[in-house]
């Protein structure tokens, strides 16, 4: 594929990103601090926040299984994955961490599985996406260093 | 010293959360300031040249009072010492108090904001941060500054009154006072505010 069809492919695909709302003005933000002297600040960014969400997730999963719910620390967990995901534009997933803590707060055990079940959905579906972004990146960085050479 | 329009200066920034720190460290390197980053408050102190339990320069390690910070910016919500503690700890200190302080949190409380501001924080940034938030730190900075430059300033001043004071008979005597205007802003220590 062509650089200009490769950059028309991430083009569009952040583009929807953000008409969908799973991405909001945040990204903007990360887009505007990414140039030549920091290529790779987004991508290191989208790959700590997914190593976060994932280490958190499983967290969470295990304290809403005891009998007895822990809602400290379920709250405290929540309140993290909701600061990266706001840090890194994920908008979908910080409304429904936002929505997680309101479960939290009325100790509502059910509301809470079915918001980890929420969080983790958008959570997934923003990862593929965030995935192939990134290869295509790699792949337009690849073969804007070819062109240096 | 009119320099310090493109001094660069040096932000401690101090959040315990890693995607956090990559993060305002770009937004600060992007704004050409230099930056060190800490995870936690107790670290902080550590680059400030302070250790917890002191309000003055340890003379002990004399290597971290060549670490010249001019400003801290640091989360509110860390386990341990929050940005709070961090911040009384810092305007306790004699060496330090004229650090200026920003405060960052997630969460927008009132209580908390105005409770970070009366205990010495310039500014309270509601995150995620932004590059326009950077804009705001210069002139905390330059404040800090100006307000040791004045000093220095009134200290020069009656030599040059005595001085100008004779050239401003000979100037009124051959030239116009742009002589002595001249003589005043040549003077070291003026900022560009």
């Amino acid at each position: 594929m062509s650089l200009m069809a490769l950059r028309e492919q991430l083009n569009g695909l952040v583009n929807s990103m953000f008409l969908e709302g799973l991405l909001d003005d945040q990204f903007e933000q990360l887009q505007m601090l990414q140039d030549e002297s920091s290529p790779g600040f987004i991508a290191e960014l989208i790959t700590l926040f997914c190593g976060d969400s994932e280490r958190i997730l499983a967290e969470l999963t295990k304290l809403l299984d005891q009998a007895v719910v822990d809602y400290q620390k379920v709250d405290a967990f929540v309140h993290q994955l909701k600061g990266s995901s706001s840090s890194v534009g994920a908008q979908h997933v910080k409304l429904a961490c936002v929505q997680f803590r309101q479960f939290c707060e009325e100790h509502n055990k059910e509301g809470c599985l079915c918001a980890l079940n929420v969080v983790k959905h958008e959570y997934y579906l923003l990862r593929g996406k965030f995935d192939t972004m990134l290869q295509l990146e790699q792949r337009i960085q690849a073969y804007e260093s070819k062109q240096q050479i | 010293m009119a320099v310090d329009a493109e001094a660069q200066f040096h932000v401690l920034a101090v959040d315990d959360s890693l995607m956090d720190r990559k993060l305002i460290e770009r937004l600060l390197k992007t704004s050409s300031f230099q930056v060190t980053t800490v995870d936690s408050g107790s670290k902080a102190l550590e680059v400030l040249g302070l250790s917890e339990d002191q309000t003055s320069p340890s003379a002990v390690s004399p290597e971290h009072n060549e670490i010249e910070v001019n400003l801290v910016i640091t989360d509110y919500c860390m386990p341990g010492m929050t940005g709070y503690d961090l911040l009384k700890k810092i305007k306790g200190s004699s060496s330090l108090k004229d650090i200026p302080v920003v405060v960052m949190s997630s969460e927008n409380v009132p209580s908390r904001i105005n409770r970070c501001l009366e205990g010495g924080a310039e500014e309270f940034f509601l995150k995620p941060v932004q590059l326009s938030d950077m804009k705001r730190l210069r002139p905390h900075i330059l404040k800090g500054r100006s307000k040791d430059q004045q000093l220095q300033r009134e200290e020069n001043s009656n030599t040059i009154i005595i001085s100008s004071g004779g050239s401003k008979r000979k100037a009124m005597d051959e030239e116009p006072s742009p002589e002595r205007t001249r003589l005043r802003f040549s003077t070291g220590s003026l900022t560009i505010l």
